[in-house]
């Protein structure tokens, strides 16, 4: 399987999703739907695209599907559990006297395409349980692990950091 | 609705001072960096989300801030771990917990 990082052409689509994402950004800082502010934002999501829209090449490879709000919900549900059990788990750790860590450094391989993803997934490791994203080298993830279980090879590594994560990212994004 | 607000703050702080004793008792800088990053992300969510209960109007700009933080604050701290890991910071690894200098 070929693994190296794709960056889709720029299309139509992506500009209406950066112009989608400015107007939303937009009517979430105002506050409010009413029609003069609506109108303004409009104006502005609009220069903002034309203007940089073509610069925004992170936004690329998102898949466009009618379920894909759904997933990233989805994607969002599982990553704040996550972020809840990965807090109790360091509180537990840190007040425990004897300090339970066994840190380790692995390599961790991703099988997303897109630098959105990638980013997505090494801040999903970033923020659970007793994992830290180090460094991304293609499609090689380096992760800082607190508690590395004796005798842990790749595989192992990449099943249980990357792969719920991985699976539930690769249904929004390449 | 108020009362609500205040323990999400509580629980915030708590997460934040937890965080704290974790910079404190850590023994490398990749581990303290693990210990920050998490509490203060979810610290924060949780202080947003109090205030939110003290001030519901605010909602939405509270969800930006609240966006801004869970997009950033990770970058951040694999950017530090990365930066300490290339200029040659080596990790304690196993049940070695003696700091290298």
């Amino acid at each position: 399987m070929n693994n190296t990082l794709v960056t889709p052409a720029i299309s139509l689509r992506h500009y209406a999703l950066v112009f989608g994402v400015c107007l939303l950004l937009w009517v979430l800082l105002v506050g409010n739907l009413a029609g003069q502010e609506l109108l303004a934002g409009m104006v502005v999501s609009a220069l903002v695209t034309l203007l940089f829209g073509s610069r925004f090449g992170i936004l690329t490879g998102l898949r466009f599907s009618p379920l894909v709000p759904l997933y990233i919900l989805g994607y969002l549900g599982y990553f704040m559990v996550a972020l809840v059990r990965a807090n109790l788990d360091l509180a537990l750790r840190v007040i425990a006297p004897s300090l339970p860590i066994r840190p380790a450094l692995v390599e961790v391989k991703t099988t997303l395409k897109s630098p959105l993803g990638r980013l997505l997934l090494a801040n999903s490791i970033t923020l659970t349980p007793g994992t830290l994203s180090v460094d991304v080298r293609d499609d090689t993830l380096l992760v800082h692990w607190v508690y590395c279980p004796p005798g842990t090879d790749a595989q192992q590594a990449t099943d249980k950091i990357a792969a719920s994560f991985e699976r539930h990212i690769g249904r929004f994004l390449l | 609705m108020n009362l609500l607000g205040d323990i999400f703050l509580l629980v915030g702080g708590a997460f934040m001072a937890l965080g704290s004793l974790g910079l404190m008792r850590m023994p490398d800088l990749y581990n303290r960096l693990q210990a920050g990053t998490k509490a203060a992300t979810l610290g924060t969510i949780a202080v947003l989300l109090g205030i939110g209960f003290h001030h519901p109007d605010w909602w939405t700009k509270l969800l930006v801030i609240a966006g801004f933080v869970l997009f950033t604050n990770p970058v951040g701290s694999s950017t530090i771990a990365r930066a300490a890991l290339k200029s040659g910071i080596e990790p304690v690894r196993g049940s070695n917990r003696k700091v290298e200098s």
